[in-house]
């Protein structure tokens, strides 16, 4: 972060507001993400984490405030999806692979369509990156052969294919019992160990604490609290107390 | 009550019954293969953005849900004739079929692309894939997947159907019964010929439509789920 150049955030959010119908779920939501930082967003059901997250790859569309990914503003109706979809790797709650290709040409699709390389080549990266998340074995199963734990390993893999700059996770082990929970977190804990920039939504706030630079707590749809992990073991909000004092700080 | 049959002199004429059944099977084929194209085009354009191509495709279903085979082909028939274009019954036949079969394939495809999770869509969408990438690679095979079934029995249905062609004298299958019956006067024998012949042709669609299967969908097979 010594030069210039780095010291942009690779993404930020700034006064972000969005609503469904007449339900507000964001409301002037503004934080930063560093390169290689891992960002922890927490917060209840329905205070808008989720939403957020979304937004930041456009799932969502933003009724104002400002958003800019890898220099791109994302608020604005031109942005160049594809292009900020190639910057952004996203993994989601119910891991999404695609239930008709086999673990291998999950990965390779998105390479080879969308950054036109070649398939020989796109195989060896797919081997590369599930041997990443511990899957070699299963590159040539489909979906429906490996548990959750595994599809979603697979999925992370899916994105890395594509060389984001920055990650997001949402949920990612919420569908999962706590041992494939286990395998998943490791998988991520390697990735910021490598340096990848991510954010993510969670509700694993022993992980969240161990693993993220920073906590953004939502509440309401609005950042509520925001610091560094030892907000966790020392909130200084009565909301944030609540929270983590709920029984969800879970080692 | 004598009931009489006499098969033998009906059976004389089986060059004329196999060479029905190939043109039905060819007719059954090549309607087939352009309805299936035709219907999941206008399925994809039943979610087009733009309301005058959604709306096309949406009379252009209804159109031919409403109306009568026969009219349709009539219509194809004669219209084109009207306007100078002097085609073979054959290909006449064709193209009406093409156009009877698109419009209930599209409503099949419509119910498959429909049945896709909205998170399949996202997912490829978060990799960056374009609008056309999505439908080719993550939405077309497994709707049809999902609907193969009922796309199976819509195709058998065409081609018993095309059996109203004979109004164009198209020389298929119940063209050559109702000239054999009337050269022969055994006209109940003929059309229990026929009737065993359209089962036959009825069973060999259903296995290609069953061969087909295994090669479009590699999972099943690996897998060993039915369809």
């Amino acid at each position: 972060m010594q030069q210039t150049a780095s010291s942009t955030p690779i993404v930020s959010l700034r006064d972000v507001q969005k609503s469904f119908g007449s339900l507000k779920v964001l409301d002037g939501v503004s934080f930063t993400v560093e390169r290689g930082e891992v960002l922890a967003i927490i917060g209840r059901s329905g205070s808008g984490k989720s939403t957020a997250l979304r937004c930041i790859d456009r799932f969502e569309k933003v009724d104002g405030g400002e958003i800019t990914v890898c220099g791109r503003r994302v608020d604005l109706p031109d942005v160049d999806l594809r292009a900020l979809r190639q910057d952004v790797g996203i993994v989601f709650q119910s891991y999404n692979l695609f239930p008709h290709l086999t673990i291998e040409q999950n990965i390779t699709l998105a390479p080879c369509s969308v950054k036109r390389m070649d398939l020989s080549e796109a195989k060896a990266l797919a081997h590369k990156v599930l041997a990443q998340v511990g899957l070699e074995e299963k590159i040539h199963a489909y979906p429906e052969q490996l548990s959750g734990g595994q599809q979603q390993r697979a999925a992370i893999a899916r994105s890395l294919a594509m060389q984001p700059k920055v990650m997001l996770f949402d949920e990612v082990t919420s569908a999962l019992d706590p041992e494939l929970t286990g395998e998943v977190l490791k998988v991520i804990e390697q990735l910021a160990a490598d340096g990848m920039t991510m954010v993510m939504v969670t509700h694993e706030m022993g992980f969240a604490r161990s693993i993220a630079d920073r906590i953004v707590f939502m509440h309401r749809g609005k950042v509520h609290e925001t610091g560094p992990a030892s907000i966790l073991t020392a909130p200084t909000t009565p909301e944030l107390v609540q929270f983590v004092g709920t029984g969800n700080l879970k080692s | 009550m004598n009931i009489e049959l006499d098969f033998p002199a009906v059976l004389e004429r089986w060059p004329n019954f196999l060479g029905g059944a190939i043109l039905t099977l060819e007719l059954a084929f090549l309607a087939t293969v352009s309805g299936a194209l035709l219907g999941t085009l206008a399925a994809v354009g039943r979610g087009a953005h733009s309301r005058l191509i959604t709306r096309i495709c949406k009379v252009y279903v209804e159109a031919i849900r409403n109306t009568p085979l026969l009219v349709q082909i009539f219509l194809v028939y004669f219209g084109l004739a009207s306007i100078g274009l002097k085609l073979s019954a054959f290909t006449v036949a064709v193209v009406a079929l093409t156009i009877n079969v698109g419009a209930y394939t599209a409503e099949i495809m419509r119910a498959g692309f429909e049945a896709i999770p909205r998170g399949q869509i996202e997912a490829a969408e978060g990799l960056a894939l374009s609008r056309f990438q999505i439908y080719w690679h993550i939405i077309l095979l497994p709707a049809v997947e999902k609907v193969y079934p009922a796309l199976t029995s819509q195709f058998v249905l065409l081609m018993l159907a095309s059996s109203v062609c004979s109004q164009i004298s198209a020389e298929e299958l119940t063209a050559v019964a109702n000239y054999v019956q009337s050269d022969t006067y055994r006209a109940f024998e003929t059309y229990i010929i026929v009737a065993v012949l359209y089962i036959l042709l009825s069973l060999v669609m259903r296995a290609g439509f069953w061969g087909l299967g295994l090669v479009l969908f590699p999972r099943r097979r690996r897998l060993g789920t039915a369809l």
